[in-house]
């Protein structure tokens, strides 16, 4: 860099700063690794690992079996195959978890931003925000399921039904605090001297809010939805354990440990394997929103 | 004013910034903090004006009412034969790029995510439609202007000194190539040594491009160093507008004098001698300014007339306007401060 002077360097693109700066966020690391392993593993795993096909009968021969080579996981108090049946359940929670957070923090970030940079909407959006948040959340998901179950499914086909309702439903109920983060951050940042800066060279308030309100709420909102995500897989288990999420016989981490529940004294592997897959997600899950964070942030950067 | 001979860029006539205080449970308007009340000036082109006063007396507000980065409550605004505080939004975008700002706070105006070329050439993306290549030229040769080194293009404020991001600063408002720039304090925050660059650099682009600046300062000698013009304002009002060498010489306004006395004085004889005037008492609030003269509470020459009646902004001597009652009746010639407690006490006797 010694002859700048005679060839300025062009701008360059700040994606291989911010994954040279992720790479050296130790846990962010251990993180993504962990949620690639799974994430392929649900993927690819059900076409590698095939259950033998048992009558019923057999099945029940088999049933609270330990881990063992033919079940490495064991099998559960019907005889079916553990490890094929996490497997599956993961499909469906990653899913549930991962659309049902983007759709909360969407919405959030959305009612949030639109709250605090513009003054005549406060107070509509945050007294609807309260409104959802006054909400108890059971029942109106109950509700919500209840009403439109059979709809969406005549429409769409039970399993993707059930999917979509859920996703919807946890995602419609579960943005509130992120809006409220949102909001208070854009408050104070809208106030700043660059956004004023801004103003006084002639952006637009789209402009504005793109260029220099969303990136500046990126850490809070980022934290918001790792939490989101843990959030979510739970929800949908409560959903599926009142019978109004999946079908009783489609597997997710949440319904898993519920059947295991009431075995727990006895077989507890029965819930430690679908709590383990639910907190691995959530913990690499929350890594990768911290080393994200911090390798957006050009002053952490470039330290 | 107007058959002034060279006519002057910017004109502000009767400016009120006034902000509405809401109290209550139902949020009633029960009263206004009176930032700018009633502020009038001209600045002629290519030349500064000087707006001095202590914190809190508005001047930032008039440089931001200006601008519109506020909505005036009152009054016009005229920059280069538009009156910029009655444009349509539409029209004071295309009206931006001829009038823009330097900020106090460095560090604070410069987004912190935005890289050196982002932050210079915003304004170029919302104004021009011009190529990522010709863009980038126009960084390339503000950055020269302002004396940053090209090298600096990738990176981020954070890695700036102060002084520097000043000139980021400057430089993003010179991108559009304006005619006018108010200088909202843009030294405050910068070390003594510093501040003597940032002044020059400002000096030298006057005099290349032909800039009229708006200059926001509570740093006397600063002021007096590059401004032709000063105004003195107290509380949300203009006390003395005057030739810079005049109002250092022989302040008017006894609160303009109360201010240049505590301009530091470099040689120890003449501060030995130096007659230091202390305010008592403090601002009063704006939002409940008094009835008469906004000094009248703290004025070291206050007379009856001060407490009921707001004085105007009156030419007193050829270019020399003052809002003070002393001058009110006949002009004083070589007002000392002896002679004018004389002239107080003649005019309380008339009152």
């Amino acid at each position: 860099m010694t002859d700048a002077s005679t060839t300025p360097p062009k701008p360059a693109s700040q994606l291989r700063d911010i994954w040279q700066q992720f790479r050296t966020h130790k846990g962010a690391l251990f993180g993504l690794i962990t949620l690639s392993i799974l994430v392929l593993a649900v993927l690819i795993g059900p076409y590698l690992w095939i259950p033998d096909d048992l009558t019923v009968a057999q099945e029940m021969k088999i049933k609270n079996q330990g881990p063992s080579l033919r079940f490495p996981l064991g099998t559960d108090q019907l005889g079916r195959d553990m490890l094929s049946r996490v497997l599956l359940a993961g499909r469906v929670s990653l899913a549930v978890g991962f659309v049902a957070m983007v759709i909360a923090i969407v919405f959030g970030t959305f009612i949030g931003i639109v709250a605090g940079y513009f003054r005549r909407m406060e107070g509509p959006l945050m007294r609807l925000t309260d409104m959802f948040l006054a909400l108890p959340l059971i029942p109106l998901l109950l509700v919500m399921v209840m009403l439109f179950r059979d709809k969406v499914a005549a429409i769409i086909g039970p399993e993707l039904g059930a999917f979509l309702l859920i996703v919807f439903a946890i995602g419609i109920t579960s943005w509130m605090a992120t809006a409220r983060i949102v909001r208070g951050e854009v408050l104070t940042l809208k106030e700043r001297e660059y956004v004023l800066a801004a103003r006084s060279i002639g952006a637009r308030p789209n402009r504005i809010i793109l260029r220099h309100i969303l990136p500046n709420v990126v850490s809070p909102v980022m934290v918001a939805a790792t939490l989101g995500v843990a959030d979510a897989i739970i929800t949908e288990s409560v959903l599926s354990f009142l019978g109004l999420g999946f079908p009783p016989d489609f597997p997710t981490w949440g319904r898993l440990l519920n059947d295991g529940l009431q075995y727990m004294q006895i077989y507890p592997e029965r819930i430690i394997w679908p709590g383990l897959a639910i907190s691995l997600t959530v913990l690499s899950v929350n890594y990768i929103g911290d080393g994200l964070r911090d390798a957006l942030d050009p002053r952490i950067r470039g330290r | 004013m107007l058959d002034a001979n060279p006519a002057p860029l910017v004109q502000v006539e009767d400016l009120k910034m006034h902000f509405p205080i809401y109290t209550g449970l139902f949020r009633k308007h029960t009263g206004d903090v009176k930032a700018v009340d009633g502020v009038s000036f001209q600045i002629m082109a290519g030349q500064t004006l000087g707006l001095v006063g202590e914190s809190g007396c508005g001047k930032s507000t008039v440089g931001r009412a200006m601008l519109r980065l506020y909505e005036p409550t009152a009054g016009r605004v005229v920059i280069d034969g538009e009156d910029v505080a009655k444009l349509s939004p539409e029209a004071l975008r295309k009206k931006r790029p001829s009038m823009q700002m330097v900020f106090q706070d460095p560090q604070a105006c410069l987004n912190p995510r935005m890289t050196l070329e982002e932050i210079v050439s915003e304004p170029l993306d919302e104004h021009t439609d011009w190529s990522r290549d010709k863009k980038l030229e126009r960084v390339y040769e503000l950055m020269d202007q302002v004396g940053l080194n090209r090298r600096f293009v990738n990176r981020f404020p954070h890695e700036f000194s102060g002084g520097q991001r000043q000139r980021i600063g400057i430089a993003r408002a010179l991108a559009l190539k304006p005619q006018f720039i108010v200088c909202d304090e843009p030294i405050a925050a910068l070390d003594v040594s510093i501040q003597a660059q940032v002044v020059n650099l400002l000096e030298d682009l006057q005099a290349k491009l032909g800039l009229t600046y708006l200059f926001i300062s509570h740093d006397l000698s600063m002021v007096r160093h590059l401004a032709q013009r000063v105004a003195v304002m107290y509380l949300g009002r203009i006390a003395e507008l005057s030739p810079s060498k005049d109002l250092y010489a022989r302040p008017l306004h006894p609160y303009a004098e109360a201010l240049l006395s505590a301009v530091n004085e470099p040689d120890p004889e003449l501060a030995a001698r130096r007659n230091r005037i202390i305010l008592k008492g403090d601002v009063p609030s704006p939002a409940n300014p008094p009835k008469g003269c906004n000094f009248c509470t703290r004025c070291p020459k206050v007379m009856d007339i001060c407490r009921s009646v707001k004085p105007d902004l009156v030419e007193v001597e050829p270019g020399r306007q003052v809002a003070c009652h002393l001058y009110g009746i006949q002009s004083a010639t070589g007002s000392t401060g002896g002679t004018e407690a004389i002239e107080r006490k003649q005019q309380g006797v008339n009152q």
